[in-house]
């Protein structure tokens, strides 16, 4: 997920929402969503005669015209790929993807939740109706879910060759792709701690931040639950990979106590940036981009490696099932790992770069941005990133139920 | 105009028709009304009755259901009460919240809609652009500069500090105050303009004649102002109580996780934990609640006595 743009998924939901401001209609309109989301479900509300039985799997297969139509709609998260200097909308990337192929990007920046964007798309994807995409991004958990019901397209490997011999090696075989088969990592990012040193000392440990009192009511966490209690099983000596539900109330428990006595003050999106900057907050959990780039205003804003590690995630490109120019995308995605072209767009967006190889591109492009450990990490930082455990349905909303119940929503 | 009332005959009708059988034409004019009455009612009954209905039904799914395998339709009047066990606290914050915002909002806007009303003379049109000028801007965009008012390191911040109002370690910030005061300024114009309206209308020889009658000013408004004013009373407290009870974009951008409101919870049942059938009941819980208080308050109100 990239960290720039200004609002927060909260006040993206919020905004979704404004034109009717009255609390009773506000039920209702819920319900028209879930009416317009819902899709199979609408059934049970009208003829109560009940479910609508496991989703099946849907195995939809759309003709390729990638051959006559030299194009790909690409969605993805906004401020997410190189910019030129004049003019935003051009992305020097893309425009020489076009020169090499002959294929024209359609980049759409309309990615801005997880769960939002995913609800918009699912109908479509469920009764094998185009979703006007062939590529989308979404972050590990979300894309697992995506796979996991069938919405996402194999890729032919002999069509991403660069991306099979390019992925850098700690992305590889992950749980829900073991064999590269859905999904290409498009960034990496890390969560730790960021500290405003204007404010307050460095914070080196989780414990610290939640218990240190020059920082009472001037610490923030992340609405992300996989973030923040990432980091809560860290600092209770457990591993975010694998942990059991004792484990995981546990670290909660954890949190709560540090929202009850005050510590923490808010819950934040990405808007914890603002905050940051003004000094409002001296220490929060943070992603890796967003401090990288806050430190180039602001020397005095760091990113710290706390001593449990740190949480590593990647956003995902996927091919939905009903894309139309699934040979165009996969040339896409292969052209992105081409360590050059990842350099270009990692110099830009300050994430960690998932090609092999970009690291020496990087080297050209500006040395201090490769010898950055937040966009390149040694092996020895790589040792101290966690994955968060990829959770089952029941899993996911019954520790996202509780998280959101302790943060008091 | 004719057309639109069934029983207005005549104008457009034959004279010399038959009387046994109403003539044709009549007859087709019955449906004109509904027919008129079609596009609203058809409008109300696709998004507001049918989504109200299901709603309804969502909040009576299986619990145990997930959006992955579908929801069984189990009549689970359970949920109601998960969600009231969870959740409780939330909701009685939003009521309490709503109401304390309501309260602040007569107290600020009677002043306000009376002076705009009663001496705004020539100033009246330019102090309603004054109170309206707000909505130039979006709500959201609003919110967030309540944000930056409130900072930390913000003017009103240093001040408080500097009369001693504020301790040292003291914020604004993430507390009940900045959310009430978030929710007062958001519904202060749905207060003033209605009240604005009925205050417009006030007579002022009315008052007048109450003095002549040896009425001291205090009892003069509390016996011939307030009860002329109570029509726009009422419709503003509504304006204010109902949206504000539902409200999650203060609690979410200047509370903080112990003054969240109802609206946040919803929204996160929904949209995070995919949770519907307590989502749904959720609401539900407070569209009743809403619809009871407020009917229990029209009707304590009285407005028709004095309308």
């Amino acid at each position: 997920m990239p960290r720039r743009i200004p609002l927060s998924p909260q006040a993206q939901a919020v905004l979704a929402a404004m034109p009717t401001r009255r609390g009773v209609l506000r039920g209702a309109l819920a319900g028209g969503a879930l009416a317009v989301t819902g899709g199979a479900l609408a059934a049970c509300g009208t003829t109560g005669t009940g479910s609508s039985g496991p989703t099946a799997k849907p195995s939809c297969s759309v003709p390729d015209v990638s051959a006559t139509e030299r194009t790909v709609l690409f969605s993805n998260w906004p401020a997410y790929i190189d910019e030129d200097e004049k003019n935003a909308d051009v992305h020097p990337t893309l425009v020489a993807f076009k020169a090499k192929t002959g294929i024209d990007v359609k980049y759409t920046a309309d990615i801005n939740d997880n769960n939002d964007f995913y609800g918009k798309i699912r109908t479509q994807l469920t009764n094998c109706q185009t979703i006007e995409r062939d590529i989308v991004v979404f972050t590990d958990w979300m894309a697992a879910k995506f796979i996991r019901n069938g919405f996402a397209q194999k890729f032919s490997p002999d069509k991403v060759a660069t991306f099979l011999k390019n992925l850098s090696p700690s992305l590889k075989g992950r749980q829900f792709d073991p064999n590269m088969e859905y999904a290409a990592p498009w960034q990496t990012g890390l969560t730790g701690i960021a500290v405003n040193t204007g404010v307050a000392k460095e914070v080196h440990t989780v414990d610290e931040l939640l218990t240190r009192a020059d920082l009472k009511g001037k610490v923030t966490a992340l609405t992300e639950m996989r973030d923040t209690m990432g980091f809560m099983l860290l600092s209770m000596g457990k591993d975010p990979a694998n942990f059991t539900t004792a484990d995981y109330d546990a670290a909660l428990d954890k949190l709560k106590a540090a929202v009850a006595s005050g510590q923490i003050r808010k819950f934040t999106g990405n808007d914890y940036v603002q905050d940051l900057a003004k000094g409002d907050i001296a220490a929060c959990i943070a992603w890796s981009g967003d401090v990288i780039q806050l430190g180039f205003d602001n020397a005095k804003i760091k990113l710290i490696t706390p001593d449990e590690g740190m949480m590593i995630w990647s956003d995902n490109m996927l091919i939905p099932t009903t894309a139309a120019h699934a040979s165009n995308a996969q040339a896409l995605i292969d052209y992105y790992y081409d360590p050059k072209v990842a350099a270009e767009v990692s110099a830009y967006v300050n994430y960690v770069c998932p090609v092999a190889g970009a690291q020496e591109e990087m080297q050209k492009i500006d040395p201090d941005l490769a010898a950055n450990q937040l966009i390149f990490p040694s092996a020895e930082t790589q040792s101290k990133l966690h994955l968060f455990m990829p959770l089952t349905e029941a899993q996911e909303k019954e520790y996202e139920g509780k998280f959101q119940s302790a943060i008091g929503a | 105009m004719a057309a639109l009332l069934p029983t207005a005959g005549g104008t457009g009708a034959p004279v010399d028709a038959p009387p046994a059988s109403p003539p044709a034409g009549m007859r087709a004019r019955r449906w004109v009304p509904y027919a008129l009455l079609a596009p609203g009612l058809l409008w109300l009954i696709a998004f507001f009755i049918v989504p109200v209905w299901q709603l309804f039904a969502a909040s009576l799914w299986d619990p145990n259901g997930s959006v992955e395998t579908g929801y069984a339709m189990t009549w689970s009047w359970s949920n109601y009460a998960t969600a009231w066990d969870m959740f409780h606290v939330q909701f009685l914050r939003s009521l309490w919240y709503a109401l304390i915002t309501t309260v602040v909002c007569v107290l600020l806007a009677y002043p306000l809609a009376y002076a705009i009303a009663v001496k705004g003379g020539r100033w009246k049109n330019l102090m309603l652009v004054g109170v309206i000028a707000p909505f130039f801007t979006s709500y959201l965009v609003r919110t967030y500069s309540w944000k930056a008012i409130l900072a930390d390191t913000g003017p009103v911040v240093e001040f408080l500090k500097w009369i001693h109002v504020l301790g040292p370690d003291g914020r604004l910030l993430a507390t009940e105050f900045a959310v009430i005061a978030g929710l007062v300024y958001n519904f202060l114009p749905f207060m003033v303009l209605p009240l604005y309206a009925s205050l417009e209308k006030l007579d002022v020889r009315l008052l007048e004649a109450a003095r002549d009658l040896y009425h001291g000013p205090v009892r003069s408004f509390l016996r011939v102002t307030l009860p002329l004013s109570m029509p726009g009373v009422v419709a503003g407290t509504l304006l204010c109580f109902i949206p504000a009870t539902g409200d999650y974009v203060n609690a979410q951008l200047l509370g903080g996780p112990n003054t969240q409101m109802i609206g946040s919870v919803i929204q996160s049942r929904f949209l995070v934990v995919n949770d519907y059938p307590i989502a749904s009941a959720l609401s539900v819980m407070l569209m009743a609640t809403i619809l009871v208080l407020v009917t229990i308050y029209v009707s304590t109100a009285g407005t028709e006595e004095v309308v």
